[in-house]
């Protein structure tokens, strides 16, 4: 029963992590085939492993992902259009017959019924998987150590950027600022906080929209009026321009 | 018996995706669910045997994969970084 | 037995002049100064030792003058072991003698006449190689030693004739003298490895008491292998091409190496593996048949050539012709065959050095026919080289009347068919020795002078002229003192004891007498009574043929050379098109196929991923093949 639910779940959530057009969902999507697995290693007999799977892969893993996908940009919307002429083909084909196989593989093993765990895990499971991996795994335990500490100076390595030009100092920074475009701080977003929104523009004192006050990330959305409650299905412009007449009217 | 086919549905979707999708992100978050689907097989295997081992297996995957999610990423922002892209089509320089 | 006294010491025979060349090639230019008297002074110690110990061999007597010294284990491989050691008994003593003796005598002489040659030190350091190597050939007591002194004369003739490598005769002569004589060498070499191969050792005592048990077949062919090499080194037909050209060398070095020594060394090869041609008649006719031509074929050559050094070279290798027949004869043959080379080694050497005499007062010109009446300024070089003369035509009471008439008589003695045409052959050439040697003598000594204008002939130094007074008396006596002096006593030990006695009047001899002084005076009549003329005459075909070295060269040239030049030309074109084309072909089929396969990298990752999925795929398709 409890195996159909997790089938169920994960399959169709993994399909759509392959084929959602957006990084973010596929990543939302693969967050959930894990957790159903987190619940399949519960169901069979591996509590350990299943909060290890939540914790480590749900919890650590994704995330790390999801930064790197902060970091990268939102431009991570894949086209699904294939460049490569026959990668489909070729993968529909090639995946059809592995799978078939495996199946196929699978279903001539005689497996008999489960043995269960009731056994190893007569101390806890916690006990049981200690127990072998400080005895007979130890080696193996000691050498994922350094493993560890390898990617760990790889990923420094790879992300570390060597500084060419000397830090600029409080007094050069200044300077810059002030033989620069803005001497000023840019304008910040939301004249008079009418909208709780990052993506509204600034007015200048005239009336007009400024478009400084906008992380550009954020400007290049092209349509946000869905996304905010507080426009009242109204579109920007309109909202800018009920601003502008409410300010004016405040001044008369 | 189930759940040693639903690893194999999950892994083959992997790797579809692995071959299919074109962002870098994507096509890791992709090799991770095959990963995932190979622990799942073994998790499976160590209930059907009744040890512990293919638990403890399933452990050094996780670490692996972690390691290799640190660094993988990091190819990646490193790649993003000096090309301002994140589709593997693009970094197509050693060929012919 | 092992050796003793001084004859323990015999290894200081093939030292000496070893250490001289040894000292004077390595020491360059700073021994220029005295290089020659180190060079002179070397054969000299070589020679007082090699007096020593054949002085106290006298002193022994029957098999016990055959002395051992094991000097060290040369190397051994497997069951193969090779020690090297010397073998001091009469017949090597004997070689000892003629070539610390002679040699001696031709060093000094070299003395004054290189003494205007820039390369004096040099010349003294190959000489002096040359004898050690020539004295390890005839002491070795192996045939892996004997060959290694071999190639080391080669080397050395080859050196020597080439000495003067500037002149493009020179080095063509001594490249020639090499390549013919490595076809003799490779006989030599195959004969050593059949005696290995039959006998385990290449020791003579070994390979001499175990020839009894061998094969007919193999003791014939062991036999015709050493003819071979006999035969390259000896000048013997066919392998006689070379000694002519070789005469390129300076004159002491066609002396020593090209008519007393390094061409003998065939001679002794024979003698001293007469245990082996005993055993084999058929392999004894094949030497009597190759001297007996080479007899008459020198002979005629040396008829017919106005260069005094290349007419004396046809007279050399017609006696070494003499010296193989008599070698080829048998028990009795054996001795003569040495004794004449003995006496050879003597009035050849000395007849040699008198050309070079007689060279060096006519600014280096060798064409008799711009001689003449040289004896009139030249006395001392004209007695010894008369001297030389009646001894090498066999004149009676002379060195050259009592070894030739030996071998002639020994020849007639075979009996049968094959003795008498031996017989015949021996005769005859003792005839045509009379006459070109009287060409030759007439030529040079008598008759009027044609010298060219800026020609002023004069007596040669002392320090040449004393070596052919000392050559001339051995000329006189050697052979007298060997064959009445009981030589073949004193050979028995290592050829076996014979019964012989030296008849001075037979019909033989009284025919070779006739025959000598008809050859005499047809050279009277023809270059004595008559004026020569300077330019040579066109001369019959036989003159010409004569002189063209009998066709030897043209003959070579069309049966070796021009079909090998054909066999190279087939393989180069095999090589190029079938070889070549071959591989062109695989690489050039690797090449394009590689072109077409490298558009497979197409640099996208995930085509690459695909064919590793596709090869999952397949492994577990062939997992689920083998498995299940």
């Amino acid at each position: 029963m409890i195996f159909w639910l997790i089938a169920i779940a994960s399959v169709p959530a993994a399909l759509g992590m392959v084929f959602v057009r957006k990084a973010v969902h596929s990543a939302l999507l693969l967050a959930v085939v894990m957790l159903s697995l987190a619940v399949s290693y519960a169901a069979l007999e591996a509590p350990f492993l299943a909060f290890v799977q939540v914790i480590v892969y749900t919890g650590a893993v994704l995330m790390l992902f999801l930064f790197v996908m902060m970091l990268v940009g939102v431009s991570s919307t894949d086209s699904l259009v294939e460049t490569i002429r026959g990668q489909r083909l070729a993968t529909g084909i090639i995946a059809v017959a592995f799978i078939a196989l495996l199946s196929a593989g699978l279903g001539k093993v005689v497996l008999g019924s489960a043995k269960g765990l009731q056994a190893a895990n007569s101390d806890g499971n916690v006990m049981g998987l200690a127990r072998v991996l400080f005895t007979k795994y130890v080696f193996a335990f000691e050498v994922t150590s350094a493993l560890l500490i390898t990617a760990a100076l790889g990923a420094m390595v790879l992300t570390h950027r060597e500084r060419t030009t000397p830090k600029a100092t409080q007094k050069q920074l200044s300077q810059e600022r002030f033989l620069g475009d803005h001497p000023t701080p840019l304008p910040g977003p939301g004249t008079y906080a009418r909208h709780n929104s990052v993506d509204m523009p600034a007015l200048l004192p005239d009336g007009t929209a400024s478009e400084l006050s906008v992380n550009p990330v954020l400007a290049r959305r092209a349509s946000t009026a869905s996304l905010h409650a507080d426009l009242h299905g109204k579109s920007e412009q309109e909202a800018i321009a009920e601003d502008v007449a409410a300010v004016k009217e405040i001044e008369k | 018996m189930n759940y040693l086919i639903l690893s194999a549905i999950l892994f083959t979707i992997g790797a579809v995706g692995v071959l299919v999708r074109r962002n870098a992100i994507v096509v890791f978050m992709c090799v991770e669910l095959m990963l995932n689907a190979t622990n799942l097989a073994f998790v499976s295997f160590s209930h059907q045997h009744g040890n512990l081992d293919g638990q403890i297996i399933a452990f050094f995957v996780m670490v692996v994969a972690a390691a290799e999610v640190v660094v993988g990423l990091a190819i990646i922002m490193a790649i993003f970084r000096s090309r301002r892209s994140s589709s593997v089509d693009d970094a197509n320089l050693l060929k012919y | 037995m092992k050796a003793e006294g001084i004859q323990a010491a015999s290894w200081l025979l093939i030292a000496l002049p070893l250490a001289g060349a040894a000292i004077l090639l390595l020491g360059g230019r700073r021994t220029d100064k005295w290089g020659h008297l180190l060079g002179a002074a070397m054969p000299l110690g070589s020679f007082a030792v090699g007096l020593a110990a054949f002085f106290q061999m006298l002193g022994y007597s029957g098999n016990a003058r055959i002395r051992h010294l094991h000097i060290y284990d040369y190397f051994v491989v497997g069951n193969f072991k090779v020690d090297m050691g010397l073998l001091i008994d009469p017949l090597s003593i004997s070689f000892v003698l003629l070539i610390t003796g002679v040699g001696s005598l031709i060093h000094i002489y070299s003395i004054g006449y290189m003494a205007h040659d820039p390369d004096r030190r040099r010349f003294f350091a190959y000489l002096n190689l040359f004898v050690a190597a020539m004295l390890l050939l005839v002491l070795a007591d192996n045939y892996l030693g004997l060959y290694i002194g071999w190639e080391g004369v080669g080397l050395a003739s080859y050196l020597l004739i080439g000495f003067w490598q500037y002149k493009p005769t020179a080095a063509v002569a001594a490249k020639k003298a090499f390549v013919v004589n490595r076809v003799g060498d490779f006989g030599l070499s195959v004969a050593i490895l059949l005696m290995f191969a039959t006998f385990g050792t290449v020791q003579f005592a070994g390979v001499y008491g175990g020839i009894g048990h061998a094969s007919q077949g193999t003791v014939t062919a062991i036999g015709l292998l050493l003819l071979l090499g006999a035969c390259g080194k000896s000048a013997q037909l066919p392998l006689q091409s070379w000694l002519l050209d070789a005469m390129e060398g300076p004159t002491p070095v066609s002396a020593l190496i090209h008519a007393a020594t390094m061409v003998t060394a065939g001679v002794y090869l024979i003698v001293r593996s007469n245990p082996i041609f005993n055993l084999s008649p058929d392999a004894r006719l094949a030497v009597t048949v190759v001297g007996a031509a080479t007899l008459l074929a020198g002979a005629i050559i040396g008829c017919a050539k106005d260069d005094i050094k290349k007419a004396l070279a046809g007279s050399t290798m017609s006696q070494i012709g003499y010296m193989m027949l008599a070698a080829g004869l048998g028990k009795v043959g054996y001795v003569f065959a040495i004794a004449h080379l003995i006496a050879h080694g003597f009035f050849k050497a000395g007849m040699f050095l008198g050309a070079g005499s007689v060279m060096h007062a006519m600014k280096e010109d060798v064409n008799m026919r711009k001689y003449g009446a040289l004896r009139t300024v030249m006395y001392i070089t004209f007695g010894t080289f008369f001297l030389g003369y009646l001894a090498i035509i066999g004149f009676p009471g002379l060195s050259g009347f009592f070894t030739k008439d030996g071998i002639i008589e020994t020849a007639f003695n075979k009996g049968g068919t094959s003795g008498a045409v031996l017989g015949t052959c021996a005769v005859l050439g003792a005839g045509i020795t009379a006459f070109y040697m009287s060409r030759l003598m007439f030529m040079t000594f008598f008759g009027e002078k044609r010298w060219d204008d800026d020609v002023h002939p004069h007596e040669s130094p002392l320090v040449m002229t004393i070596p052919l007074m000392l050559l001339a008396i051995g000329s006189v006596f050697a052979g007298g003192f060997l064959v009445l002096g009981g030589f073949a006593d004193f050979l028995a030990p290592v050829v076996g004891a014979q019964e012989h006695k030296f008849h001075w009047v037979s019909v033989p001899g009284t025919v070779t007498l006739l025959l000598m002084f008809a050859g005499v005076a047809l050279a009277w009549m023809q270059y004595g009574a008559r004026p020569v003329p300077r330019e040579a005459p066109r001369g019959s075909f036989l003159t010409v043929f004569a002189r063209r070295d009998l066709y030897g060269d043209a003959l070579n040239e069309s049966l070796l050379m021009r079909p090998g030049q054909w066999a190279t030309r087939l393989a180069v074109y095999f090589d190029t098109k079938g070889v070549d084309g071959l591989v062109n072909g695989l690489a050039a089929g690797v090449g394009g196929s590689s072109g077409r396969l490298r558009r497979v990298q197409t640099g996208f990752v995930r085509s690459y991923a695909l064919s590793m999925f596709l090869g999952a795929a397949l492994v577990v398709g062939a997992l689920f093949l083998v498995r299940i």
